[in-house]
């Protein structure tokens, strides 16, 4: 695989190779000294347009156990818009000899805008409201585990999960949706309309706005971050409306199935989608998403970088 | 002047429609002589010699197009379009006359900016450039701009195109106060509210891309007030690039109930859709967005049965690195003047005589030049005139346009429709596809 842009790109094969190689990575991550020489050599680069420490030193991370070499170019929107365009910016990088980037913009559609002038693979970790394919791929790899499940295309079949919150402005829920449901989980989304896409019906998606309604009938609760500055937009009336109507409270919390999976994206807004401590929940898996990232991501720049008929080194 | 020897143009073995032939028109061969047509002959007679002859064997004559919505973008804009550079364009798409649009740095919203465009026009000698004046000082919104003014420069057309006026009460007072005066208003329906930070029409296809949509209703809520507010003030409406099969419906009706109204469609937005954008180039941005497969049917079902008057290009260069930006950064506009005829022909599904009216003399009437553009092929008359092959192919190709900037949503397409020549005020300024200038 060239670049990982997309899940659906990905497509469902590459999603059960992803999580295949996951398990070895996970495994790898298991070891006294968590590092294998795979990408000896190899230089990842992360361009991030938009500011996101955690997933920048997750894929930094994954990269250096990997045994890549890494450089971070930082690149505040300000200075793109006083005069370097997209396209100035990925070919002065990509002439110091780079393998991949990994690309986190505020806007859609730059990871492919991007790969039309570079030789190098793109990794999207983040592009607007469209695509987050590593968080997609972490969290079907979470749930799997979580459920026991072997790897395989039709693996989350029968696991139903409530996305809730602010779809509409959601990489995540576009992104997670399309792998849940390609592995064969059903998705039920729960948020005001004001906070669901244009067209929702086009979506392979239940909707509701009733949180209470589906709570107690999922598999995996998966809660989004809800953005004070929706507030301005006139999307919600208060965050305590939103916190009432949309929260997980002890209340909700109480009414959830025993082996309900419980996750977020991160970082979480305490007080709002948040209102009680995940410590609390019986099944949280909130820290263990985080930890999954990494073997996630090392498989996907393994997948994309490394020679596709070896095996990881031992 | 060199007299007549050098300002005498033979057009030879074509076949002229034009508004009073019938749809097959006529043969006949055309003698020009210092910009007005002289004679107008079976073909076959002996002419005077010319200076110029071109061949129209197999080929139509008709009256040359006429552009109500260009962008130049001189002064201000230069890195990405001249008059000069537009001009040619306009020549190679068969447009003896081109508005320009009067988003320009300065606006066009005093007479020293129109004449200006004026006379850069007159210097390109390439066609006819015809400022259009803003409704609102600056573009802004806020203060009438001095129509009857900019009506000594010849401006009769008024917009603050790329800005739609938000205000109701300052249009209903704009036209108030030019419904005596003989000039239209041409509005960029938007309600700016309802789109801001758009990228693309709201729909299921900007739902899946994750990018903020552009809702049709932000349009259509323009097109109602302008058409109430033409109902009770007695002012002249031209509603710009319609592109929702709404504002079609409303446009008719409005048109049914004898109202001042007339409107354009441009190639774009009948020939291209929404899911365009699934490519993520900024070069399918444009404003209003493109739209869905059901507007395109309501756009050209429209132009055939005469709600939509004219085809108008929204020809809007932008140079590469302005569009070679994020989606959200990069600047909405895409050329249209080296395309529009062979769009027009090829997408329509429209006779050639019906395409003529809506490429040329309805938009010379709307833009108050149906003096000397969009005449009749006959004595007397003056020679804007274009020598066409409506089946000619050819390939879309952005490296070979003469515009400044290389921003063609149809690089690659195979369409059919050519201009032969382009005959402006007398000259021959397109010869065999070539500028001449």
């Amino acid at each position: 695989m060239k670049h990982l842009r997309s899940i659906p790109e990905l497509g469902v094969d590459g999603i059960v190779r992803i999580l295949n190689l996951a398990d070895h990575m996970v495994e790898v991550n298991r070891r006294p000294v968590p590092k294998v020489p795979a990408l000896v050599g190899r230089t990842v680069v992360s361009l991030f347009f938009e500011d996101s420490t955690r997933t920048r030193i997750s894929f930094e991370t994954a990269a250096k156990r990997l045994s890549a070499d890494t450089m971070s170019f930082s690149v505040s929107t300000s200075s793109v818009n006083k005069g370097e365009s997209l396209r100035d910016t990925i070919e002065t990088v990509s002439a110091m000899g780079v393998a991949a980037f990994v690309v986190r913009h505020k806007t859609s559609g730059v990871p492919w805008q991007l790969s039309d002038w570079t030789d190098a693979s793109i990794i999207n970790a983040g592009d607007g409201w469209h695509q987050h394919p590593t968080q997609a791929l972490l969290d079907c790899h979470t749930i799997r585990t979580e459920l026991g499940r072997p790897s395989s295309a039709d693996c989350l079949t029968g696991v139903r999960i409530a996305i809730v919150g602010d779809v509409r402005h959601s990489r995540v829920a576009r992104s997670n949706i399309q792998a849940f449901t390609a592995l064969g989980a059903s998705v039920v989304v729960v948020a005001p309309r004001t906070l669901l896409p244009p067209e929702v019906h086009t979506w392979p998606v239940e909707v509701t706005s009733n949180l209470d309604e589906v709570i107690g009938d999922v598999d995996v609760l998966y809660m989004l971050r809800m953005q004070r500055e929706r507030m301005n937009e006139a999307l919600v009336p208060d965050l305590g409306e939103y916190s009432n109507r949309f929260g997980l409270d002890r209340t909700r919390a109480a009414r959830l199935r025993p082996e309900c999976l419980v996750m977020h994206p991160g970082p979480m807004n305490r007080g709002v989608e948040m209102m009680l401590d995940p410590s609390d929940l019986a099944r949280s898996v909130i820290t263990r998403q985080v930890s999954n990232g990494v073997a996630v991501r090392m498989a996907v720049l393994f997948d994309v970088l490394g020679e596709a008929s070896s095996e990881v080194a031992s | 002047m060199n007299g007549r020897d050098t300002n005498t143009v033979n057009i030879v073995g074509g076949r002229i429609v034009d508004s009073t032939t019938d749809a097959n028109g006529r043969r006949a061969d055309v003698h020009i002589v210092d910009g007005r047509i002289a004679l107008v002959v079976e073909p076959g007679t002996d002419l005077p010699g010319a200076a110029t002859v071109l061949d129209a064997s197999n080929a139509v004559v008709s009256p040359g197009f006429v552009d109500l919505h260009t962008h130049l973008r001189e002064p201000g804009r230069e890195e990405s379009e001249t008059i000069e550079t537009g001009s040619r364009a306009a020549a190679l798409g068969g447009f003896t006359a081109v508005v320009a649009m009067p988003n320009t740095d300065p606006a066009q919203d005093s007479r020293a900016v129109v004449e200006f465009v004026r006379e850069q026009g007159r210097r390109a000698g390439l066609c006819e450039v015809v400022p259009s004046g803003c409704i609102t000082v600056g573009r802004a919104g806020e203060h009438l701009a001095p129509y009857a003014e900019l009506m000594k420069s010849g401006v009769t057309l008024f917009t603050d195109d790329g800005n739609g006026v938000q205000d109701p009460l300052l249009m209903r007072r704009a036209f108030e106060y030019s419904s005596d005066l003989g000039i239209t208003m041409a509005q960029h329906c938007e309600v700016s509210r309802l789109t801001a930070g758009a990228v693309m029409h709201e729909g299921s296809c900007c739902s899946h891309l994750g990018l903020p949509g552009w809702p049709a209703i932000a349009e259509e809520l323009m097109v109602h007030r302008d058409i109430e507010l033409v109902r009770i003030t007695g002012g002249r409406l031209h509603v710009l690039h319609v592109s929702t099969a709404r504002s079609v419906d409303m446009i008719r009706a409005a048109k049914a109930d004898g109202l001042a109204v007339t409107a354009e469609a441009t190639p774009h937005h009948f020939t291209l859709d929404d899911e365009s954008l699934r490519t993520f180039d900024p070069v399918f941005k444009v404003n209003p967005p493109l739209r869905t497969m059901a507007d395109i049917d309501a756009l050209k079902a429209g132009l055939r049965d005469g709600t939509i008057d004219a085809i108008a290009t929204d020809h809007a260069p932008h140079a590469d690195h302005l569009k070679e930006q994020p989606l959200d950064v990069a600047p909405p506009g895409m050329l249209g003047l080296e395309t529009a005829f062979a769009l027009a022909v090829g997408e329509l599904g429209m006779d050639l005589q019906s395409v003529l009216a809506c490429l040329s003399w309805n938009p010379a009437r709307i833009a108050g030049i149906g003096d000397r553009h969009g005449r009749p092929v006959a004595e007397g008359e003056p020679a804007n005139l274009v020598v066409l092959d409506p089946g000619a192919a050819w390939v879309v190709d952005r490296g070979l346009v003469a515009s400044k900037s290389g921003n063609t949503p149809f690089h690659g397409r195979s369409v059919t429709g050519r201009v032969r020549h382009t005959v402006s005020n007398g000259r021959a300024v397109v010869i065999d596809q070539v500028a001449q200038r």
